[in-house]
């Protein structure tokens, strides 16, 4: 019984998402959607909560190995709830300016936010697919949010078919795996590899479940709806995608790769290289020529989930490190940019396309400024906060000897380089168009300057965000 | 004096100026105005500083002085900062040349002048920071950190094809550096520092190793310099950019490559330099001659004197890559005089420009009867250029050409050439826009040097000559560290027949 409450009390902080949620969902049914904007505060205080609770609980592992809580997952945690806690408050105001306002919402977010919580801790199959489902249902329900738009709608269903899809063959799978070493458990099919040897069901098996996690991180081959759902989801919640849910099934696949299959290094990197190879080209290539900044932004999401697979390729500590330290910055500069978005308003209206922001620079400088330093974040440019976050993980690409990856790497980063510039170019050096509305409301202004802030400081402070990557790398190297 | 971090106030007292700047507040024209002052007030107050440093230099020691070193990234990733005898006078340079830009800028710019002045300090804190950071990483930082405000200085205030410019310098540039950053980063690995005066001390990579980390740094020191064949970006640059903007790429971001193979190349790949200095020596008398030549053609003054910088910088790298005492002395005072003399030409340029708004050189001919002041000016400068005794130009080409002789005459007979090319093309150059008849009707009216053109010019005049005749304090300064500097690419295992090279004229120096 006592070893039930320790479980439950390793759980806690998902437990807080979880219950926090069906409580928030019968006030809601009662209260009405006039109760929308309590709601989401205290959804947002959830998430705090239970960010502040995986902050301090201590390293353990629960029901039977299947839940662990390690370095690790707090790292990536943090990343995740930060990244929640800003959409959910990006995401009321958004809303509420569309007149969609519904107390679902926050509901939603926080189950979303649950399940990925779940998998970043996840240390077993069933808690794997699981964890994933009780995020993807809610992400479907919330791309189709704003039921009156036609796009919003076509990307909800998009999203559901093609992400049903790669949950099947990550079902698939994960029967193979079961079914060839008797177990679910990542340290039982690890030493199933070991005592067994690669046999080719398990490596089949191993094949579809990358492939339908690669689909989650939306790296090449898997990438195909990621425009599509980026453009056509509320922007809020599209910030939500490229952040919180890149961010958990990365981490997932980070833990299955390096405790599932540390026996069948030779195999999976093959399969991470190439995916790398190609996410990084295409995220480089595809994203010149698009004209909506959303769009230009999920194929710029695409290139960056290339480098961070890199660190996974390399397979080693500092890869670990680098990749985990990429995530965060990638995170926070990615909410940065959409809440610049978000204040993209022209008449009330929301506007996405590049050429809006003509001329930004005079009409409003500040947002210009944000939107710019967090632009030349991503493409790498010292001093901002991108140049060490890609150093860290070319690092470790060298290390491992994947010379020509790191080379493809760079060159790759100075080809996405020019689209991040030609939206400096577009806010700077162009004539201006109408100014955009006042002021896009606290949540909005407070995530841009967090991102800002971050990009141009980061520099001047990392060594203790890299050091603690460092030492929660280590729990998958003992 | 030990205590003071006299670096970290030289790097970063300009960006305190643009915090000021962008806490101003007012209508447009005091918003300018302040800016404009501002600007003024902090780089003067950088040349100050560089100043005292100068003064303060430690002339009899090859150690780095003035060193701070505070824990930064990782262990080995410091924030080290440190200068010696090669990268004192940049600081110099560059502090000169900071207020001279905003002086140049004062009247011509007129467009969002807080963002202006603000990008030029910026850039003014990255260059400073290149010259003394003593980390691979930090000097990373600062090499590339001068990217943006330069983009955004030829972008915005630049010319008809600034778009085109501007992503130009920047896309060729930024892929030359991140090859350097692969480098920067295996070299970590293999000494688990990046610290430069330790990688100089106690790293030595094996043979094949220095070859491609030679190569990867050269890849991004070729295109700032820049060299044949990867020049293409510095025409176009400089024709866009506003002629505070020229005056910098000529002066300062230029001399980065050449200050990178004199503190990299030379003393931690001393083999692989050994090795392939025939490799540059090729560029370099491609870039004199060839260049030379193409400077000829121009009908753009920007665009000749551009071209005309592409072959001085021949001269540096040849200069360098000699290895020898003499050698590396006359490439750092071609590069300091070349950044007095190309940044004065662009200044010349933007005078004329800014009463005429054209740089056709068809356009003007007959100056010296309406603006004799501007014609003497130009005519220093046009000559420093060419390469006459008794201004800057000379000691630098001369020097050289005298180190690379003990190494390799072909290539100076090549070289000497160039002297007579450049000769040929500023002069002719001189003639169409100064001499002849003033017959142009747009020209009736044109005015001689104002009092602030007069400021910004007449410095520039003194020290050409100054250091022309006079060039000892110069190879007072540089001397101890370039004869380490020296010592330091000797250790090293060289193949037979080269180190009979390095030993034949070990006894001449």
């Amino acid at each position: 019984m006592s070893s039930m409450s320790t479980d439950l009390m390793t759980l806690l902080p998902e437990l807080i998402l979880a219950v926090g949620a069906m409580a928030l969902l019968l006030l809601g049914a009662w209260r009405g959607n006039q109760s929308t904007p309590t709601i989401t505060i205290l959804a947002a205080l959830l998430v705090a909560l239970s960010a502040y609770f995986s902050f301090v609980g201590p390293d353990a592992t629960a029901f039977h190995g299947a839940f662990v809580v390690d370095g690790f997952v707090r790292y990536i945690k943090a990343a995740i709830l930060w990244s929640s806690f800003a959409c959910i408050l990006m995401a009321q105001r958004f809303f509420f300016d569309e007149k969609q306002a519904r107390f679902e919402l926050p509901v939603l977010m926080l189950l979303a936010t649950c399940g990925m919580s779940l998998m970043v801790s996840a240390q077993s199959f069933m808690t794997l697919y699981l964890a994933m489902e009780l995020q993807s249902l809610s992400l479907y329900v919330l791309a189709a949010f704003n039921r009156d738009s036609l796009r919003s709608s076509e990307a909800g269903l998009k999203y559901f078919v093609l992400s049903s899809l790669s949950s099947g063959m990550l079902l698939y799978g994960i029967t193979l795996i079961y079914g060839f070493s008797g177990n679910t458990e990542f340290s039982a099919v690890a030493s199933a590899l070991k005592s067994g040897g690669a046999s080719i069901g398990l490596i089949f098996g191993m094949v579809f479940v990358l492939a339908g996690l690669a689909f989650k991180i939306s790296a090449v081959p898997f990438h195909m709806w990621t425009p599509d759902v980026y453009e056509g989801a509320p922007t809020p919640i599209t910030a939500y995608f490229a952040s919180s849910a890149k961010i958990a099934a990365f981490a997932l696949l980070v833990r299955t790769t390096l405790t599932a299959f540390p026996n069948a290094v030779h195999q999976w990197q093959q399969i991470v290289v190439f995916i790398s190879i190609l996410s990084m080209a295409l995220g480089a290539f595809a994203a010149i020529g698009q004209s909506n900044i959303k769009r230009l932004l999920a194929y710029s999401s695409i290139g960056h989930m290339g480098y961070a697979l890199l660190g996974l390729a390399a397979g080693t500590v500092l890869g670990v490190r680098g990749m985990m330290f990429y995530l965060v910055f990638y995170a926070v500069t990615n909410l940065g940019i959409f809440a610049c978005i978000l204040a993209m308003r022209r008449n009330g209206e929301h506007v996405e396309q590049i050429a809006d922001l003509a001329g930004l620079g005079r009409t409003n400088p500040r947002l210009a400024f944000a939107l710019a330093t967090m632009m030349l974040s991503l493409a790498g440019l010292p001093p901002l906060a991108g140049i060490l976050a890609k150093a860290f993980i070319f690092l470790a690409a060298i290390e491992a000897h994947l010379y020509i990856l790191a080379v493809f790497g760079v060159l790759t980063s100075v080809v996405a380089a020019y689209y991040y510039l030609r939206i400096v170019k577009v806010m700077y050096f162009d004539e201006p168009a109408p100014a955009f509305d006042g002021h896009p409301g606290w949540s909005v202004a407070a995530v841009a300057t967090a991102g800002t802030l971050f990009s141009l400081f980061f520099v001047v402070n990392a060594g203790s965000l890299i050091s603690a990557a460092g030492t929660a790398a280590k729990v998958f190297f003992k | 004096m030990s205590h003071l971090p006299i670096l970290s106030i030289i790097n970063f007292l300009p960006l305190v100026g643009a915090l000021f700047i962008l806490l101003t507040s007012g209508d447009r024209e005091t918003k300018a105005r302040n800016a404009r002052a501002i600007a003024l007030i902090f780089t003067l107050a950088d040349l100050a500083v560089a100043l005292f440093i100068w003064m303060n230099f430690d002339t009899s020691t090859p150690a780095f002085q003035f060193v701070e070193n505070v824990s930064w990234l990782d262990a080995g990733i410091t924030y080290h900062l440190g200068i010696d005898g090669i990268s004192v006078l940049f600081l110099v340079l560059t502090g000169g040349l900071m207020p001279i830009c905003i002086i140049a800028s004062w009247k011509s710019i007129e467009n969002r002048v807080p963002e202006y002045m603000v990008a030029f300090l910026v850039l003014e804190t990255m260059m400073m920071g290149v010259f003394t950071a003593l980390n691979l990483i930090l000097f990373y930082i600062f090499f590339e950190g001068g990217l943006i405000p330069m983009f955004l200085i030829i972008g915005v205030w630049g010319g008809k094809r600034r778009v085109y410019a501007s992503f130009k310098f920047f896309l060729y540039t930024l892929l030359g550096s991140v090859l350097m950053l692969l480098a920067i980063l295996a070299m970590y690995l293999y000494a688990h520092t990046t610290d430069i005066e330790e990688l100089i001390k106690t790293a030595h990579f094996p043979a094949t190793m220095q070859v491609w980390l030679f190569f990867a740094f050269l890849a991004s020191f070729a295109v700032k310099l820049p060299m044949w064949p990867v020049h293409t970006w510095l025409p176009d640059a400089h024709v866009e950019a506003p002629t505070a903007g020229s005056v910098l790429l000529a002066a300062v971001l230029l001399k980065m490559g050449g200050y990178g193979f004199l503190r990299f190349s030379l003393p931690m790949f001393p083999a692989a330099s050994l090795q392939f200095a025939p490799l540059l020596f090729a560029l370099s008398v491609i870039a004199i001659v060839y260049t030379s030549l193409v400077a000829l053609a121009q009908e753009d003054m920007k665009k000749l004197i551009a071209y005309s910088s592409v072959a001085h910088m021949g001269f540096v790298t040849m200069g360098i890559f000699s290895l020898t005492k003499t050698g590396i002395d006359g490439g750092i005072f071609q590069m300091l005089s070349h950044g007095v003399v190309s940044g004065a030409l662009f200044l010349c340029v933007g005078v004329v420009y800014d009463r005429m708004h054209t740089r056709e050189i068809d356009a003007y001919g007959g100056l010296v009867s309406r603006m004799p002041l501007y014609a003497a000016c130009f005519m220093v400068f046009t000559l420093a250029n060419v390469g006459l005794p008794g201004t800057s130009g000379f000691v630098g080409e001369f020097l050289t050409m005298l180190g690379t002789f003990q190494v390799n005459n072909m290539v100076v007979i090549i070289a000497a050439l160039g002297v007579i090319l450049s000769a040929a093309y500023m002069l002719y150059l001189y003639r169409r826009i100064v001499f002849g008849a003033l017959v142009k009707p747009a020209l009736k009216t044109i005015q001689d040097l104002n009092a602030r053109e007069i400021v910004t010019l007449v410095p520039l005049v003194a020290i050409t000559i100054a250091i022309g005749i006079y060039p000892k304090p110069i190879f007072d300064i540089t001397s101890v560290s370039v004869a380490n500097l020296v010592a330091q690419s000797r250790v090293v295992t060289v193949a037979p027949p080269l180190r009979v090279a390095v030993l034949g004229h070990e006894g001449r120096r």
